[in-house]
This record gives structure tokens, sequence and C-alpha cells, in this order.
């Protein structure tokens, strides 16, 4: 079998097991399943600008925000259509996107990565402040999940956990199919070649600063869609999805899983997910074990999990080399 | 007149702070050439520590203020010597997450060993008090802390431009590999780099026990924003640019929080995107 035949039926499986998970196992776990697929979307956006372009962002909470804000402004105050909220939500994201990464891509490595977190501190520190439009810091509050009208002709429930679930998917099947096509697309593939060699790629044409903005950009649009979608999910929208600690969730998450690929991110997000929800079962001090973890991660296990699992995989089918 | 200058006096307090903190994170990053996430956790332990000498040993303010950070160093020695020391070769991501990492583990011990909850200092009987400038009175301490600012600043100008360790400290830092043949141990100085600039922070630390009131265990992260902030202003790895970059932010958020409250951090935004489209590198950084 051919290697895209192989991951388009592993693609398939996976998506069929994502249908029945709700049918099949209780109201908690399609719940942890929604909070994995939505820090997916979160992740897989987010890789397309790290282990895509390599550029390094500590501000991605705030276009977070600015979707679950978005969607949540234009529920309470125009109209409660989960689609209408959703596309605000994106479009407030990308909005902010362009104008914090108009002022941050003039830099790269270290530099990006304190200007993205500085200006992802002062988004955080608006929404905090702002206490007549925001909430403050109580968050948004009163966000509905009402039917999806579709022209008049359907009204689709998604108010029951279960209907939502499949919301979610639809937007989790989309973005990861989308991000797919981004890294193959000659645009993505230009994005490597700048993470590879930012000044040959300069000399081949490729205009380097637009194309970290798109990247930026782009990577800011997914993170507005699982911000919008959290924010139907929990019914609020929250300061601290702005706050830096948060916006260090998809760079946990994207080693975690491995930078160099698409499942990378998805693998990632599941077990961080799915790990602290154990380890809070058993202990309150979950960010210590995590942290413990990370330097494990760090210092042994570089390649994150997927790197890690490939590379045994390939050592055992080819015992010959290496 | 009054107000503008009781105004000025605050942002100056406040700037110091963040000057103590952002000079460690810009001496570490100009000689490791590592930018330090704990260093607000080195901040917040220093408070903390102090706190603990001050109250439950029952020794003096100085005591707290000299025993605390001394107490943290010892952490900063452990980050750099078995953990930072093994990603000075990787990719920045990673070095930046092995300072996350101790992030998360320093602010949940803080939890653990001290309570999550607020801890109010008890108040000082010496550089307490209030004394009257221009008719309205100002902390005496908040005086203190701007005294000391400048001391500090001081002394790491003479350290490093006027002691033989400077000179070390600064060859290691522009050529790491000719330092090295030449026979400066790189290691041990980097080492010592670390774990004075974890003194620096922490000092910050212990001078704000009497100064802010509560101490949480999230006060790290907050400074550490400003300390970052200051870091672009002033050019990344410029004490001087620290110096500058700290007085005027600590300046422009007093009176962001005196005239615009709801909206100080955006006066500070703004400040930082006119700095970067005019002057890329920072107002005292080298151009690239």
């Amino acid at each position: 079998m051919k290697a895209e035949t192989r991951n388009a039926v592993a693609a398939g499986a996976v998506l069929l097991a994502l249908c029945a998970v709700p049918f099949i196992t209780g109201k908690f776990t399609a719940y942890l399943t929604i909070r994995i697929m939505l820090l997916g979307i979160f992740a897989v956006g987010y890789n397309l600008l790290l282990g895509q372009t390599g550029l390094l962002s500590f501000g991605h909470g705030a276009f977070y925000a600015a979707g679950a804000y978005g969607l949540g402004l234009f529920g309470v105050h125009v109209s409660t259509h989960p689609l209408l909220g959703v596309a605000v939500g994106v479009a407030a994201a990308v909005l902010l996107a362009l104008l914090v990464g108009y002022l941050c891509v003039r830099h790269t490595e270290i530099y990006f990565a304190m200007l993205t977190l500085a200006c992802g501190m002062m988004v955080f520190s608006l929404v905090w402040n702002a206490r007549e439009i925001t909430g403050g810091d109580d968050g948004l509050i009163g966000i509905v999940r009402a039917p999806i009208t579709l022209f008049g002709l359907a009204d689709i429930p998604i108010a029951r956990e279960n209907h939502f679930y499949f919301f979610v998917l639809f937007f989790f099947a989309l973005s990861v199919w989308a991000a797919h096509r981004i890294r193959r697309s000659p645009f993505g593939l230009a994005l490597a070649g700048i993470r590879e060699n930012a000044r040959r790629s300069e000399f081949a044409g490729v205009p380097v600063r637009r194309y970290r903005l798109a990247a930026f950009v782009l990577s800011g649009a997914f993170a507005g869609l699982a911000g919008a979608l959290e924010a139907l999910l929990e019914s609020n929208a929250r300061p601290f999805m702005a706050h830096w600690t948060h916006s260090a969730e998809p760079v946990l998450v994207s080693l975690l899983g491995g930078l160099s690929s698409l499942t990378g991110p998805l693998v990632g997000g599941a077990i961080f997910v799915a790990m602290r929800e154990i380890i809070q079962r058993f202990t309150e001090n979950w960010m210590l074990w995590f942290g413990i973890l990370l330097l494990v991660i760090i210092l042994g296990f570089r390649g994150g999990v997927v790197g890690t699992v490939s590379a045994l995989f390939r050592k055992a089918t080819a015992p010959g080399e290496g | 007149m009054q107000s503008y200058v009781h105004v000025i006096l605050a942002g100056l307090s406040s700037g110091m702070f963040i000057w103590l903190v952002a000079s460690g994170l810009t001496l570490i990053f100009g000689v490791l050439g590592v930018l330090n996430f704990a260093h607000g956790s080195f901040y917040m332990l220093g408070a903390y520590c102090s706190f603990t000498v001050l109250k439950y040993l029952g020794a003096g303010y100085w005591a707290g203020l000299l025993l605390g950070p001394v107490g943290v160093c010892a952490a900063g020695f452990v980050v750099e010597r078995f953990f930072l020391r093994h990603v000075y070769r990787l990719a920045l991501p990673y070095q930046l997450l092995l300072t996350f990492a101790f992030v998360l583990i320093f602010d949940n011990l803080v939890k653990i060993v001290w309570g999550g909850g607020a801890l109010s200092p008890p108040t000082l009987s010496f550089l307490g008090g209030t004394i009257p400038i221009l008719g309205r009175n100002f902390p005496v301490y908040n005086l203190f802390i701007i005294a000391v600012g400048p001391a500090v600043a001081l002394l790491l100008w003479a350290l490093l431009e006027k002691t033989w360790y400077g000179r070390i400290i600064r060859a290691s830092s522009s050529d790491r590999e000719m330092a090295a043949s030449l026979g400066v141990r790189v290691p041990a100085l980097f080492t010592g780099v670390f774990v004075f600039g974890t003194w620096l922070g922490a000092l910050g630390g212990g001078l704000a026990v009497p100064y802010v009131g509560l101490l949480t265990p999230g006060m790290g992260e907050t400074i550490i924003i400003e300390a970052f902030i200051v870091a672009v202003i002033g050019g990344l790895g410029s004490l001087k640019g620290a110096f500058v970059g700290a007085l005027v932010i600590g300046v422009l958020s007093a009176f962001g929080t005196r005239f615009f409250p709801a909206f100080d951090m955006f006066l500070i935004f703004i400040l930082m995107a006119g700095v970067l489209l005019l002057r890329p590198q920072g107002l005292f950084g080298a151009a690239r």
C-alpha cells in the first residue's frame, strides 16, 4: 500500500472511532474527547507556525480568547446563531493576529517569542480590565448553544452534549484536513524553506516576512476557532484564555507529541488532556508533575511521543541499519 | 504639580523592582544566551524566603533580605548545573520550555510549602511610615527602593567594567570558544553568572516583601512579563537599556494607573510598538 493511501485509511479509521465515542462511552469520556479535539485544533494550527515555519509564539492564547470573546459578545448582543458566532470569533482572531503579527514578524527567535508573549499579555490585561464589556475576571457569561438554523429550512439542535460533540467533530476534522492541505501546498513548503534557511528563501524570491505573517494569521485563525468552540462548550469566556500560561499549552502539546508531523500535536493533545485528568485525580499538584515530565521529555525524548515511537518502529523493521 | 511628582515617584519605585528582575534576566541572557522564564519565579521565591526568615524565624528585616535571596541562589545553582547546562546547544523552544517547566515546578512548590492563599507581611517599624513631599505623604520605604535600584546598577557596572571577573564575563559573553581556549573555565563561569542573576531577581523579591502588601504564588508571572517588555524596549542583553527601560515602564504605568486605570497596559503596548517600529533593536541594543 502506498503511504498516501495508508494515511487516508488511518485517518478514516480514527474518524470512525471518534464518531463512535459518544455512543459507546459515558458522558465524561465524550466531554474529555471534546476537550482533546479543541486542544487538537489549537495545536495543529499552532504547529503551522512552530513546526512548519520555525517561529515560537508565546501569545496564541490571545487569539484563542479573541475567538471566545468574539463569539460570546456577538451571541450576547447580536445573534446566537452558532455558525455565525464561530465565523465572527475566527474573524476577530484573524484581525488581532494581523495586528500583533504585523509588529512581531519583524523579529525571529527569542525576540519574536518575547514580543508575542508581551502582546498576548496586553490582550489579557485589556480583557481583565475592561469590565463593562468583557465581565472582567468573572468572565463573559450567558453564552448559549442555540440550534443551527440553515436558511429557515432546518434546525439542528446542539444544546445537548451528544449533539454538540458532532458539531466539534465537524470542525476538528475540517481543521486537520485544512492543516494537512496547507502543509502539503506550495505555500506550506515555502514555510518549511523559511524555517530551514530564511536567507536562502529570500534569495529564491520568497517574501519571507509576508509569508511569516500569513502563517501567523493562519495559526491565529485556528486558535480563534478553538476558542469560539470552547466558549460554546463551557457557556463562558474567561480572561485566562489569553494568559501566557495558556499560550504555552500548544507549545507543550506540540513538543509532547513531536514537532515534525501533523499527528504529533494531536497525539500530544490527547496525552496532555488525559494526563491532566489522571494526575488531578490523585493529586492537586499536577503542575509539579507536569513540570517534571516536561523536564524528562526535553532532556531525554526530544522527538516527542510520535518521533520516539516511529524511531523505535524504524529500528524494529530495519534491524540491519543503524 | 504635586500629584504629578507623586505619580512619578510611585512609578520610579515600581520601576526599580522591574529593573532588579530585568537586570538578572539581561545578565543571564547576555552571557549564557538563554532567556529564563523562571526568573520571575526566583523573584517570587526571594519574596517568600525573605518573608519566612522575617516572620517565622523572627529575624529582622535585614536578615531576611540577606538570607532569603541567598537561599534562592541554591535553587538557581541546581537549575543551571543539572538542567540548563544540557540544553545550551539545543533549539530555542527547548531552552524556553525547560525554564517554563521550572515556572510550573516552583509555582507549585510555593503552593505546597506556603499555601495557595495570599500572605500579608508584617509592617516595618523602621523605614516604615511616610514623609511629606510637596505637602503630601509618601512612604519612606519607597524612597529607600528608589535608592537601592541605582545602587545595584552601580554595583553591576563596577563589577562588569572594573574587575577582573567582569572582564572574564564580558570576554566569555562575546566569544565563548576563544575565552575557553585562553583558559577560562566557561561552564563554571556560566553557573556563577546564573546564580548571580538569580540573586538579583531574588533580591528584588526580598525587597518587594514590605512593598507589595500581599504575597501570592502568581506574583512572579506578572513581573516576568514586565521584565520581558523592558528587555525588548531597552535592547536585549543591554543592562543600560534594562535600567532606562524599567524606569520608563514604571513611570508610564504609574501614569496609566492614575489617569486611565482600565488601560494602563495599553500605554505600555503603544510604547513597545512604537519602539519596535522605529528602532527594532531596542533603545540601547546593538544593530543586528
